[in-house]
């Protein structure tokens, strides 16, 4: 995703610490891709993805950070969201990304759910180190 | 201090509109009061007016499953009103069926499915007191 021919037209950044940063974060995302001209279903699909992963910040990664984007590649515009947190990260990616896979808290389809919901996923974690989550939606 | 989403009674029912972006936290308190409320008012139907949202995601999916859940228990049927269409074509994306969620469209519809409900119950208890010799033999003998 750092594709140069991608242009960020604008950025916001939301710290995750509390319930109502999640909220802010789908505020944001909302905006960002109603002014990416995403259709209404394309932008309840990233905006539901982003509700997700930003849960995960707060719930497993112990809070972090969003930076939403509005892009623009060839005349299309589009949505991207980075969730970085400093948590204990992902120990097993696939099994992590398995549907119906879950820590105990909720029901396994935050990360596989969200995947399916955008045009492109990114996951980096390391164990220790924290874990980032880039998703991007693209208007048609 | 957390705000709470109001739950009106009408009649037999519990009427829950959801007019603010949930929070998690809000959104479980609700959870705990609708339970609360049933039984206090030992309403039979729930009926939760999600027109309003914008988006449904894994946790208040959830919160909508286990609340119907609650409900039933306490012998209360849960219907869901107004999801939007994007929402329903999200969730359904998202791998979150809803499947033991009553859903309707409207609210009118709503209250005529828990109506039905009262009136079936209602109709028992009448058959209970008055005994089963007493009512129509073709209704009951068999």
């Amino acid at each position: 995703m750092t594709d140069a021919t991608i242009d960020v037209e604008a950025s916001e950044r939301l710290e995750i610490k509390a319930d109502a940063d999640v909220v802010k974060v789908r505020q944001a995302t909302r905006n960002l891709a109603t002014k990416a001209a995403l259709s209404l279903v394309e932008q309840t699909k990233v905006v539901t993805a982003a509700s997700e992963l930003a849960r995960n910040t707060l719930v497993h990664g112990g809070g972090g950070t969003a930076r939403i984007d509005l892009v623009r590649s060839n005349q299309r515009g589009g949505v991207r969201a980075t969730f970085t947190d400093h948590g204990p990260g992902i120990p097993d990616v696939n099994l992590a990304l398995t549907e119906g896979y879950t820590t105990g808290t909720g029901l396994g389809l935050g990360l596989s759910g969200s995947r399916r919901l955008v045009d492109e996923f990114d996951l980096r974690t390391e164990v220790g180190g924290g874990t980032e989550v880039t998703i991007l939606k693209w208007g048609r | 201090m957390v705000d709470r989403v109001p739950i009106l009674r009408i009649g037999d029912a519990l009427l829950v509109s959801i007019q603010l972006d949930l929070q998690d936290q809000i959104a479980v308190q609700l959870q705990e009061d609708l339970a609360q409320k049933i039984v206090d008012t030992g309403a039979r139907g729930v009926v939760i007016d999600i027109s309003a949202l914008e988006i449904v995601d894994s946790f208040i999916g959830r919160m909508l499953s286990s609340i119907a859940g609650i409900a039933k228990i306490l012998d209360a049927e849960t219907v869901v009103v107004g999801m939007r269409p994007a929402v329903a074509i999200t969730l359904v994306e998202l791998g979150l069926y809803l499947n033991d969620v009553r859903t309707v469209l409207t609210v009118e519809r709503a209250f005529a499915v828990i109506a039905e409900r009262s009136e079936g119950a209602a109709l028992l208890s009448k058959l209970d007191d008055q005994g089963h010799d007493e009512v129509g033999p073709d209704d009951v003998s068999t």
